[in-house]
């Protein structure tokens, strides 16, 4: 078993607005090109061009349709990956060490070296964020793009992930979320930011913004008077009209 | 374990170099950078100083790795050995494989060179290959506009000089309500992404119309499901109640549009519906201040919308008069739409009150000065913050021109069109009808074509029809048929070649066209005439010539390859002169150059096609002494001068590359691009930044910068006249006539006010047993992508269900797992099916071109692509059912020729699994073997 650091001096995550997410996949393929090509083992595909093509992705959209009791079906698009949480049971659950919480900013990580490939973690994570690599035989999970949000070599507005950086709609957004003045706390603040699946107690750093209410003029009463007619028929309609550009 | 971190190099070395040049992963064209290692590409991210992605970068784009190193690749010039579709190939040379065509075509040019088809798909480069194809004569020319989105572009380009995409965009910072037509996934792709985004972060509202609830109508904050074909009377609707309320922008009316201009209602005069002009041919208008007629172009008028007129006993009045009269009929009322719209009529007074409280209450202004095209001046800019886009929804139905000049009108009746908030034009439009070339087809054996093959007819003396009535096109277009055929009819070429109507070919030459798949109708169909053989053992199409990157479907049905580079190994210019990628406020236009050489024996398809021209010896191509003008494309795009000191790029011109827009040559221009990240961009002016077609600013600096010659203001039409032209040759007035079959498809598709009439099919269905809409939708992550085989894409949609609303489930007793037959008039196909409630409750849809023929892309037989995907296609005939009268009615847009692929009508039954989709295709061999087991792709060390 692996111990989680007491605390930690940052609580870096991402905050995810359900809102604005469109499920266009452009964060998940991002995160494949950079983490097959960067921290630790490629993220292989199997069967790559086959009948059951299967490859390892650390992070992965889902769609939903959410039926409200009154109105019309909603789609809403789901993006998921490591969650970073601060009481993380992959962590705990881990027999070698592999599986670990940054102190310094709360990123779980897994040391490739050390990890023997058993799937314990994936099994305890509650949220199905981990995935064993079939080719490398061991666990991958989103990285917080640690080798890029330290990155010297990279410009500093480039520090950020990669699925952050690439998102068209700007659903995603990375920061302290231990700092209740980071642009990041705010917009949790601000917008009801949720846990996802609190009931677990995994005490999620990353953050979900809800959707907005939608679908409000769904059931507009036929006769209800939206805007009060100049004209019913077109000679009125002229003879408003004509009053009307001698105003101009 | 107790806690003890290993430690990390967090700064680890990115890349060795990046290269910077434009994504084709689709029609987007966003910057990219491509990260390199040891000569290879590592990783791809979007720029973030390109104008069009600003950074970002969507799934295709950062797939691209996986397009680059696809088995899929063809790697060499071949040509068939076994029968047509067999996928049996030999490799030949290069000289062998340019030989060959010139030995085929050359002959053909001296002779017929209308026997020369050539219509190049996903072509970036229309200005180029439509050069190629004038310099060789052959009337038949066009890329895939026919069958994609002609009605936007024509009917946009019809009512105000430009559309949406290309042409134009919402002014995203300053729009508070957004209405989005049709939209799954469309051009503009990363752009609307970024731009929703913006609004949301804004507090702004965006409505959502389309019959299925993905993609950008998940996040929409109202969602219109609406039934499919009927968008236009839902938009028409909406000018109704804002007509009735008074909530349209009089001022806007008058100045700007066609709206005050005189019409001449005396029915029964020949010129009845016409204009009234004066000497010069100016449009006329009542001025109020004089009460009397006026040039509309005049100095201080005010036009008077409401003016009636009498000249030597023939009544006027303004076309403002007509569209009043027309849309506030009780025909256009939310009651009468609503039951076909399936929307209620409540609802669509509310939306109309709410796009009429937000552009008329939540108006603004923009404190900067400037002066229209009559020379008076105006103190701000007024701002309607109301905006509209739409695309395939409406586009793919054969309602969809008029529906498209609907939706425009609604624009301009608010006064939103390139105002502050609205909708924006992008350089090099606007640019009205008039100043778009008219089509040409003046054919002479051994000489180009009399000019360009596209374009705008203004009246029936623009068509394309010989003296015995024929076509003179292969794909007809420009005829009575469908006069307004701005993009030509790729997917009726085929058929029509086969039927030898108008006549036959001889050599049929494609490029980037999925034909034999994914973007035919009717693809059995297809198949067949692509492999029937007449009485003399020959095929009907003797020879087909086809370029493609991609081992496709249809490589195996060509006789010649002529194996294209992918999109990092080749020159390309993404130019003004056809479909650049400006933003409202920026004149821009990017490169791509070979970022890896190609591993393969490929060339880029344009250099192929500059080849040739010499071999053929195609005036612009040779020099006087028969060398070659341009060594391979690059050499094109730097050197070749359309106009003098206009040319393919506009950035860095002349001797020291400073010049913008007009310039000579720079020798050094190619690598200037390369150093400015692969794309050039331009500042509009701010105070020529809206009010683009009447500001004199703005029309100044188009001229200064090469985007047209002259200063050209105009007003929007809201009225055509000229399709006033084509609707009363229809009703028998003038010198030329369309057969009368065509007479009353024409005289109702021709209405020079934005009308509604049912879909092709629907008409002939109703009271039918087809009741059930079927459509399809791209998945954002393969929208107008030639990657849908990509390993990365793939498995985010590799298979495709047939989606169906909870009504239609229920009805059919449904379950998970379960599969449907599908009918349609024309065939059947049988499917998976899943349920999804988010769905109009009449309509099924299914992700389009996932679908894949067995032996094709690289692909396992047993891919899902091949045993569980499937293409609705199948269902679609190019041709409508028959008719009476035993003519080809064909399956489009009577105004455009636009393919209605979304006019289907299906019915559904639940059937018992089969082992895989139907209809099944034996497999093709595939030319590039298969593609490697699994993947570990780790190009550094």
């Amino acid at each position: 078993m692996t111990q989680l650091p007491t605390s930690t001096d940052k609580k870096l995550g991402l905050v995810i607005d359900l809102d604005t997410c469109v499920g266009c996949h452009a964060c998940v393929i991002s995160c494949k090109g950079w983490n097959t090509e960067n921290y630790g083992a490629p993220l292989s595909d199997m069967d790559a061009y086959g009948e059951n093509p299967s490859g390892t992705f650390l992070n992965r959209v889902h769609s939903f349709e959410v039926q409200p009791d009154n109105g019309c079906a909603q789609t809403i698009h789901f993006p998921k990956s490591c969650l970073h949480c601060e009481d993380a049971p992959c962590v705990t659950v881990c027999p070698t060490g592999a599986s670990y919480k940054r102190s310094e900013d709360g990123i779980v990580l897994v040391n490739e070296d050390a990890c023997i490939g058993c799937g314990l973690c994936a099994w305890a994570c509650p949220y199905g964020a981990r995935e064993l690599d079939k080719a490398a035989g061991v666990m991958k999970k989103c990285t917080l793009c640690i080798d890029r949000i330290y990155n010297e070599n990279l410009p500093e507005v480039d520090r950020i992930p990669s699925c952050v950086r690439t998102c068209p709609a700007g659903a995603r957004h990375f920061g302290d979320l231990g700092d209740p003045n980071s642009d990041v706390s705010k917009l949790v603040a601000e917008r009801g930011g949720m846990d996802l699946m609190p009931e677990q107690g995994t005490k999620p750093v990353n953050k979900y913004l809800p959707p907005r209410p939608k679908d409000t003029l769904q059931d507009v009463d036929a006769d209800t008077t939206t805007m009060t007619p100049i004209a019913t028929e077109a000679t009125g309609f002229l003879g408003w009209l004509d009053k009307a550009l001698e105003k101009l | 374990m107790t806690l003890k971190q290993p430690v990390l190099d967090t700064s680890p070395k990115v890349s060795d170099e990046i290269r910077k040049t434009t994504c084709y992963m689709c029609a987007c064209r966003c910057g990219i950078n491509v990260h390199m290692k040891d000569g290879k590409v590592a990783y791809i991210e979007g720029n973030r100083d390109h104008p069009v992605n600003k950074g970002v970068l969507c799934a295709k784009g950062s797939a691209g790795i996986m397009q680059v190193n696809a088995p899929s690749r063809l790697k060499n010039p071949m040509k068939r050995v076994g029968p047509r579709g067999s996928g049996e190939f030999e490799d030949i040379t290069w000289e062998e494989a340019l030989t060959i065509a010139t030995d085929w075509i050359k002959p053909l040019r001296e002779t017929a060179p209308e026997k020369l088809a050539f219509f190049t798909g996903r072509d970036q480069s229309q200005s180029f290959t439509g050069m190629w194809a004038q310099a060789y004569g052959t009337p038949n020319y066009a890329a895939h506009g026919g069958f994609c989105s002609v009605n936007m572009a024509a009917g946009g380009i019809y009512t105000m000089g430009g559309a949406f995409w290309e042409f134009g965009q919402p002014d995203w910072d300053r729009a508070k309500l957004m209405m989005i037509f049709g939209v799954a996934e469309d051009h503009d792709s990363n752009p609307i992404k970024m731009g929703l985004g913006r609004m949301k972060a804004n507090g702004g509202k965006i409505y959502g119309v389309n019959p299925i609830r993905s993609g950008y109508n998940a996040i929409a904050d109202e969602w219109v499901g609406i039934t499919p074909g009927t968008d236009g009377l839902f938009i028409l609707a909406l000018s109704h109640e804002l007509l009735k309320a008074g909530k349209i922008d009089l001022e806007y009316l008058a100045q700007f549009t066609n709206s005050p201009v005189l019409v001449n209602d005396e029915k029964g005069h020949d010129d009845f519906g016409l204009f009234l002009r004066d000497k010069d041919g100016k449009m006329l208008v009542i001025d109020r201040k004089s009460g009397k007629p006026a040039a509309f172009d005049k100095k201080g008028i005010k036009p008077d919308l409401s003016a009636t007129h009498t000249v030597k006993g023939v009544k006027y009045r303004t076309s403002f008069q007509l569209l009043a009269e027309k849309y506030l009929s009780e025909e256009y009322s939310p009651d009468a739409v609503a039951e076909r719209c399936g929307i209620s009529a409540g609802r669509i007074r509310a939306i109309a009150a709410d796009i009429a409280r937000v552009a008329f209450d939540e108006a603004f202004e923009l404190d900067i000065e400037w002066t229209d095209f009559r020379g008076d001046k105006h103190k701000k800019m007024q701002g309607r913050p109301v905006t509209f886009h739409s695309m395939r929804g409406i586009s793919a139905h054969s309602n969809g021109f008029q529906t498209a000049r609907a939706l425009h009108v609604l624009q301009i009746l608010l006064g939103s069109v390139e105002a502050p908030g609205g909708f924006r034009f992008k350089p090099p439009y606007p640019k009205p009808v008039e100043g778009h070339p008219k089509p040409h087809f003046g054919v002479t054996p051994g000489k180009p074509l009399n000019g360009p093959h596209l374009g705008y007819p203004q009246g029936p003396e623009d068509l394309g029809i010989k003296e015995d009535g024929s076509a003179v096109r292969i794909d007809k277009a420009f005829t009575w048929e469908n006069p307004l055929s701005a993009h030509g009819l790729m997917h009726m070429v085929i058929s029509n070649a086969h039927a030898g109507d108008p006549y036959k070919i001889d050599t049929l030459f494609m490029f980037m066209a999925n034909m034999s798949w994914n973007s035919s109708m009717n693809t059995s169909g297809v198949m067949k005439m692509l492999t029937d053989k007449d009485e003399d053992g020959e095929y009907v199409i003797p020879r087909i010539i086809y370029s493609d990157a991609y081992s496709s479907e249809m490589v195996a049905y060509a006789d010649l390859i002529l194996p294209d580079a992918t999109y990092l190994e080749r020159h390309d210019c993404i130019s003004a002169l056809d479909r650049p990628i400006c933003e409202a406020d920026v004149l821009a236009d990017s490169i791509r150059w070979p970022v890896v050489e190609p591993d393969r024996d490929v060339r880029g398809f344009q250099s192929v096609l500059i080849d040739l021209a010499v071999r053929l010896e195609l005036p612009g191509f040779v020099n006087e002494d028969g060398s070659g003008t341009y060594k391979d494309y690059a050499d094109y795009i730097v050197n070749h001068q359309r106009r003098p000191g206009v040319g393919p790029l506009v950035g860095f011109r002349g001797k020291d590359g400073k010049d913008v827009g007009r310039g000579e040559p720079n020798p050094n221009q190619m690598q200037a691009y390369i150093d400015n990240s692969g794309f050039f961009e331009t500042h509009v002016p701010e105070d020529a930044a809206y009010f683009k077609p009447w500001n004199k600013a703005y029309q100044e600096w188009a001229v200064k910068v090469g985007l047209f010659d002259h200063e050209q203001p105009y007003l929007f039409s809201v009225y055509s006249e000229p399709m006033r032209k084509f609707q009363r040759a229809a009703e028998g007035i003038g010198d030329i006539q369309p057969p009368d079959h065509l007479r009353d498809q024409l005289k109702r598709a021709m209405d020079p006010l934005p009308t509604w009439y049912s879909p092709n099919e629907e008409a002939a269905e109703d009271g039918g047993e087809f009741t059930v809409n079927a459509l399809t939708q791209r998945p954002m992550a393969m929208y107008h992508s030639w990657g849908t085989q990509n390993a990365w894409l793939r498995q985010l949609h590799g298979r495709n269900p047939l989606y169906v609303p909870t009504k239609l489930w229920e009805k059919h007793g449904f379950e998970e797992g379960d599969w449907a037959k599908v009918t349609s008039p024309h065939g059947t196909i049988t499917v998976p099916v899943a349920l999804q409630a988010a769905l109009n409750g009449n309509t099924v849809w299914t992700w389009n071109a996932i679908g894949k023929r067995k032996g094709a892309w690289a692909l396992d037989e047993k891919a899902p692509e091949a045993t569980k995907g499937f293409l609705l296609n199948h269902l679609i005939h190019e041709l409508l059912p028959a008719k009476d009268d035993g003519m080809r009615w064909n399956n489009s847009d009577p105004v455009t020729g636009q393919a209605a692929w979304f006019d289907l009508k299906v019915k559904i039954e639940k059937v018992a699994a089969p082992e895989e989709c139907t209809p099944a295709f034996p497999p093709i061999k595939s030319p590039v073997g298969k593609g490697p087991k699994n993947l570990t792709w780790k190009v550094g060390k």
